[in-house]
């Protein structure tokens, strides 16, 4: 009975959760300017309030599709009753609807986390901030209401069964890459209220940095974890063995990345020493925005990629005047109100701030790099000058350059004082780093490949710049109070430690997957073999197996190395009965040093053999590794001491005043 | 002038500078970079430039594809349904390429009015159709629907 009207019921939530958010977005701003406290206060039950009824619309989805409930349009479109359970429930988020239900979920439960965990920011403060938030929230869930509601009924005839999930989404990878890519999306929304409300407060001091850092990282990091595991899903999923391809959809990600880390630094500074408060708000509206801009590109289809699915156009023109109304109100304000402030700074070239301001240069231009490359075609193509698409060799040409000079100044940062220090200091502190990067750069090559490569040299020489001069301040302490030394850093200059490293172990696999891969694109059959890479892959078996939505041939592929049996790899190619879909199924066996790609291609004409992509992929593993500590430096950050005890020294704070 | 003015001076110019490099940068290998995109009527028409890299898009034509029995080769044609051009690739197709979906190729075109696919993409939703194929087929159809009167404007305008 319940089960029957679970559709109304989740759509009547989001309705309660749509006015929360307008009561949220406007009464407490409202109290904020007429400083009313009680006004203020709607804000905090509201943001629960919002959360509350999103998660029960969700809850309603999710539970449609594990009754199978096909009368509703989103659920029969998407899954099917002989879908696995797991994938049942991921199918919430595998299309257009569920996942803007579920971004905007998530941000409800930001706003949520902000109301609670920032209960000691100044009244006014707090009630800006969410409502901000609030705003975001109901442009979101009006759009949501207007054009995508997930819940639109097939009545009265409605199928009997489902048309399933694209079989491309029925991975294990896509059950978390959306969810953490969205964390990461929406979660700078929090660093770009604070801004907001900072700019409405005219309260541009050093304090709302503070209060944004952690946020700021924790969102960098999903957005961290989000991207690798879009790669890696990629990666195996694809079955072309690539991890990017700077296809408009992965940029639309990486973009918000790449303003997202100059806007950690960024703060930094302005946390520090009070320096760069325009330009660290502006990056926080330009990475939010960057985010939307996200969100527009994959979810209007105006690209052609994986992630673009048939849509309809309305879709696209509500969430451009979204991101219109956002970007431009933001930046108005930001007009208005920056230029007050003056930031009083002198610093030398020779400091932390000067290379943090380096760092902050070379990563926007990356950023305008690749927002360039993403959208020039389509701004051709809307002008009617032609269809063009942009290809990885651009992105190529200027981002790893681009790379390399980003290296230069995370080596010398962290061991650079802040305000100035002396060139001779600074060689002094570097000269010992710089030979030992440069010894271990130039023997890699050699010991590995037994020759040597100018491009592998040089990735492998930024990575171990930005290793080894990290080590320098743990030495120092170690020298002065022994092995309880290193304890005394904070857990912030861990976190920044660890991201680097992250960084740098991300380097090391693009450098070495991208100059020593080998791939093959054979024609195999049973007992037939192939050399690729120095590993010797002999197919032994070629059967028909069955699964619980699809039939598959399934291919075993006996690999030696010399005399040793190095593993036995399965691939698959799967045929997917409802939508009469093949897919690959790549057998990886995946190691620290090298991973070995095996997938089917298509079967020949005479009946018993396939095409086959063969490939060893050397330290592939190292890019997502990468990413994942540079996440955990993020998140190991947040822990700091500063911001736990921040409510003590508040409450000392207003004892004294 | 005071040190700090000068050196917000010396900061901006610098940043001016490196701005204007990189932009300077970013468009000439963007330009070096662009694959147009054409239709069979416009690859037949002569319009795109042979030994430069482009992209093509049609429908696989049904009973095109022919594999070589011993090596990977394919050849298979691509058509608006106005015009054909013949392709070859080397390697493996997508899952999704199939006789009569909608395809994307990336390659050069050779004296012979072949072109040689470098990549084959075929979309991942059968459904969905390459916004650029779409607008190639909505064009040809459209100029059959007008009874030959005034001449056909090729050109880029393919979206009606």
């Amino acid at each position: 009975m319940l089960i029957e009207i679970l559709p109304e019921i989740g759509l009547y939530a989001m309705m309660l959760a749509l006015a929360m958010a307008l009561v949220q977005a406007i009464v407490p701003l409202a109290g904020s300017l007429t400083r009313r406290p009680l006004w203020m206060s709607y804000a905090g039950p509201m943001a629960w309030g919002q959360a509350l009824f999103l998660l029960v619309a969700f809850v309603c989805l999710a539970l449609g599709f594990l009754f199978n409930d096909f009368s509703v349009d989103y659920i029969a479109g998407n899954a099917n009753s002989q879908l696995p359970w797991y994938y049942r429930l991921s199918a919430v988020w595998g299309g257009h609807e569920g996942s803007v239900l579920l971004w905007s979920m998530m941000m409800a439960f930001w706003g949520l986390a902000v109301s609670v965990f920032s209960r000691n920011l100044p009244r006014d403060m707090l009630a800006r901030v969410l409502s901000v938030l609030g705003m975001i929230n109901a442009g979101f869930l009006l759009f949501i209401l207007a054009t995508s509601s997930p819940f639109e009924r097939i009545l009265p005839a409605p199928p009997m069964e489902g048309a399933d999930l694209n079989p491309l989404l029925q991975d294990p990878g896509l059950i978390v890459h959306p969810p953490m890519l969205y964390m990461g999306y929406v979660g700078f929304s929090v660093a770009f209220a604070f801004a907001l409300a900072a700019l409405m407060g005219g309260r541009l001091d050093a304090a709302w940095t503070r209060w944004a850092r952690p946020w700021t990282n924790l969102a960098w990091a999903f957005l961290s974890v989000g991207i690798a595991l879009g790669s890696w899903w990629a990666y195996y999923e694809l079955g072309w063995g690539g991890w990017w391809f700077w296809d408009p959809v992965e940029n639309a990600s990486l973009m918000p990345w790449l303003a997202g880390t100059a806007l950690m630094h960024s703060l930094a500074v302005t946390e520090k020493r009070g320096g760069f408060k325009s330009w660290t708000v502006l990056l926080a509206i330009v990475t939010f925005s960057l985010s939307l801009l996200g969100t527009f590109l994959v979810r209007s289809g105006v690209l052609t990629s994986v992630h673009a699915f048939a849509n309809d156009p309305s879709r696209g023109t509500f969430i451009l005047v979204l991101l219109g109304l956002t970007v431009g109100a933001s930046l108005t304000l930001y007009a208005f109100r920056a230029p007050r402030v003056k930031s009083p700074l002198g610093f030398g070239w020779l400091s932390r701030d000067a290379m943090l301001l380096f760092n902050n240069i070379v990563l926007l231009v990356m950023t305008v790099t690749v927002l360039l490359g993403t959208l020039y075609p389509l701004i051709l193509d809307s002008l009617n000058m032609g269809k063009i698409s942009v290809g990885p060799p651009y992105f190529n040409a200027l981002i790893v350059p681009l790379t390399v000079a980003l290296g230069l100044f995370m080596g010398a940062g962290p061991v650079t004082r802040w305000k100035q220090m002396t060139a001779r200091e600074l060689i002094k502190r570097l000269w010992l780093s710089a030979a030992v990067s440069l010894a271990v750069a130039l023997m890699i090559p050699w010991l590995y490949d037994g020759a040597w490569s100018l491009p592998v040299s040089l990735g492998l020489l930024v990575a171990a710049w930005i290793v080894v001069p990290l080590a320098r301040e743990p030495l120092i302490l170690i020298r002065r109070f022994g092995l309880r030394g290193p304890g005394k850093l904070s857990r912030s200059h861990y976190g920044m430690v660890l991201g680097h490293i992250g960084m740098a172990v991300t380097i090391v696999g693009v450098t070495m997957v991208s100059n020593y891969d080998h791939a093959d694109n054979v024609r195999m059959s049973p007992g037939r073999s192939v050399e690729v890479g120095g590993y010797s892959f002999t197919m032994t078996q070629l059967n028909e197996t069955r699964g619980p939505n699809y039939l598959s041939d399934r291919a075993t592929i006996r690999v030696t190395q010399g005399d040793r049996l190095v593993t036995l790899l399965h691939p698959e190619k799967r045929f997917f009965t409802t939508r009469r879909q093949a897919m690959t199924e790549t057998a990886l066996d995946n190691g620290l040093t090298r991973d070995l790609y095996v997938a089917m291609g298509e079967a020949l004409d005479d009946g018993e053999s396939w095409a086959m992509r063969i490939q060893v992929k050397p330290f592939v593993r190292w890019l997502w590794l990468g990413a994942l500590l540079m996440a955990a430096g993020g998140i190991l950050a947040v822990c700091d001491k500063r911001y736990r005890h921040r409510s003590r020294t508040r409450q000392t704070m207003e004892a004294r005043a | 002038m005071k040190a700090h003015r000068r050196q917000r001076l010396i900061i901006i110019l610098v940043l001016v500078a490196l701005a204007g490099v990189a932009i300077g940068l970013t468009l000439y290998s963007l330009r070096a970079n662009m694959n147009l995109f054409y239709s069979p009527t416009q690859i037949s028409a002569g319009e795109a430039p042979p030994g430069r890299s482009l992209r093509a898009g049609g429908v696989v034509r049904d009973d095109s594809v022919q594999r070589d029995q011993q090596t990977l080769d394919v050849t298979f044609t691509v058509t608006d349904f106005e015009e054909d051009v013949p392709v070859h690739y080397r390697g493996i197709l997508p899952d999704l390429f199939r006789e009569g979906q909608g395809v994307v190729i990336v390659g050069t075109l050779n004296e012979r009015g072949w072109l040689e696919a470098s990549e084959v993409l075929a979309k991942h939703d059968e459904n969905y159709m390459p916004p650029e194929v779409d607008g190639a087929l909505k064009a040809a159809e459209a100029r059959k629907s007008i009874p030959s009167s005034g001449a056909v404007t090729g050109g880029n305008d393919e979206r009606i």
